[in-house]
């Protein structure tokens, strides 16, 4: 059977916030762009995100990750140079470079001049006894049932991990009626931003750290949690079992980058931990092994929304400048969104994640 | 169960729609998914695993981890965690893999 292949000049996989940056700073410049996402509208992650965000003006500090989704969805799709298309999956890359998409049960093949691939970070689950049974969640599957769909999973919850997205999560929750029976974290202390953790200490919800859980209860779907506190190899200290009765469990234990198509396409991935598993090296212009195929948001790392975006614009201006678009004001621009990125990584709370890129960058 | 009262979101939900689960009639909303409305009326267990018949349920909601496998009007491995829920649909739990070209498939 004959197959028709369009080419296009810049493809962007994923309409998250890397991906709609990367979009729009790209055809900005003046390329074309088709942008593809494999969920029925644009956003990614900040569709179900109702909390303020933190950082500087520049980055959207105070907005709240459903308007910023908004505000960046109407742009793309009334961009003249933007073409988006939802429900449209991307299940290969092959070796000449052509991209097979699945679309309403139809298949086609797109050959892009360049592709920056954002396609995000999926949620890691956690071992222990029990940890398949239905009641069992990611946290962040739950934000999506609660703050999309409007629906509650359970009426009492654990939540397992105390970084922002456990805590903010906990406290949505909250907002949406659900008890929260406690917060067991890990660490010996609690990674998520104080302003947060603050509130749901008001709330009353306990928060466990050096804490963890031993197993989930039930037969059928979950019926309880018991939880222990940890010592400093994490093994349990006897006597310090608790029973919890909950139908809920969230896991809110770190998120791992979504990076098959760019293991496809023959990037060169490495193993860093603090970027949350296997990422591809990539040199300043996000740009990856692979000549014209480029990566950013959280399949280039893990990390917040307010950076996915300023990498999704480098990749973006970085690809159409590769195809000769804004050379005039690609220099200024670069220089401006590298600030923006490097500032919001300063500090000891970026400290992670410097050394992380400090092993995926080459070049 | 339906959050109906919640301090910043409104929730516009879709037209009132009819379905089965496992053989029973349940309401749902158009446009929500399928895992929204099995969830809203208390459902949670969607499958059992091919091997050892573990009860499964949802875990990640985005169409990633396969854990909600469901067959749909007759269609095995449905992710019901994006797939949407529309009117007269006929859900059903899932045991084993599944086979996709069954007689009347």
């Amino acid at each position: 059977m004959r197959q028709e292949i369009s080419f296009v000049e810049i493809a962007v996989i994923g309409g998250g916030p890397a991906g709609l940056c990367a979009a729009l700073e790209a055809a900005n410049a003046g390329a074309r762009v088709t942008l593809l996402d494999r969920q029925d509208r644009l956003g990614g992650q900040l569709i179900k995100q109702t909390h303020r965000f933190f950082g500087s003006q520049s980055h959207r500090a105070s907005e709240r990750g459903i308007n910023i989704a908004a505000e960046l969805t109407g742009q793309v799709m009334s961009h003249p140079h933007i073409e988006a298309l939802t429900g449209a999956t991307v299940f290969g890359f092959y070796e000449d470079g052509v991209l097979g998409v699945e679309r309403e049960g139809k298949i086609f093949f797109i050959k892009p001049a360049r592709v920056i691939v954002a396609t995000g970070a999926a949620e890691k689950t956690l071992a222990f006894p029990n940890n398949d049974l239905p009641g069992i969640y990611g946290a962040g599957a739950v934000q999506t049932l609660v703050n999309v769909y409007g629906v509650l999973p359970g009426k009492r919850v654990l939540m397992v991990g105390a970084g922002n997205i456990g805590v903010i999560v906990t406290y949505q929750l909250l907002q949406a009626g659900m008890e929260v029976a406690a917060i067991v974290e890990a660490a010996p202390k609690i990674g998520a931003y104080w302003v947060h953790a603050a509130k749901v200490r008001r709330a009353g919800v306990p928060i466990y750290t050096s804490h963890t859980i031993g197993r989930a209860c039930g037969t059928r779907q979950v019926e309880g949690a018991v939880i222990w506190q940890i010592d400093e190899q994490g093994q349990p200290v006897p006597g310090t079992e608790k029973d919890l009765v909950v139908d809920t469990i969230c896991l809110s234990v770190g998120l791992s980058p979504l990076v098959e198509l760019l293991a496809q396409a023959g990037c060169r991935l490495v193993y860093v931990p603090q970027l949350g598993g296997h990422v591809p090296l990539r040199d300043a212009s996000l740009q990856t092994t692979v000549p014209g195929v480029y990566v950013a948001g959280d399949a280039a790392g893990v990390e917040e929304a307010s950076a996915a975006m300023m990498e999704g614009a480098l990749a973006g201006l970085h690809a159409a400048y590769s195809l000769g678009y804004n050379q005039t004001g690609y220099e200024a621009r670069r220089a401006e969104l590298q600030q923006q990125l490097d500032s919001l990584r300063s500090g000891p709370v970026g400290e992670k994640i410097r050394s992380g890129l400090s092993r995926a960058m080459i070049g | 169960m339906r959050i109906e009262q919640h301090p910043i979101l409104e929730f516009k939900r879709g037209k009132k729609v009819k379905f089965t689960f496992d053989g029973q009639e349940y309401e749902g909303y158009e446009g929500e998914t399928i895992a929204a409305a099995l969830h809203a009326a208390g459902i949670r267990i969607m499958r059992e695993s091919p091997v050892l018949h573990r009860p499964r349920g949802l875990f990640c909601a985005i169409g990633n981890c396969s854990s909600c496998l469901m067959t749909v009007n007759g269609e095995p491995n449905v992710r019901i965690c994006v797939e949407k829920l529309r009117p007269g649909m006929v859900v059903e739990s899932q045991k084993g893999k599944g086979v996709i070209y069954a007689p009347g498939n």
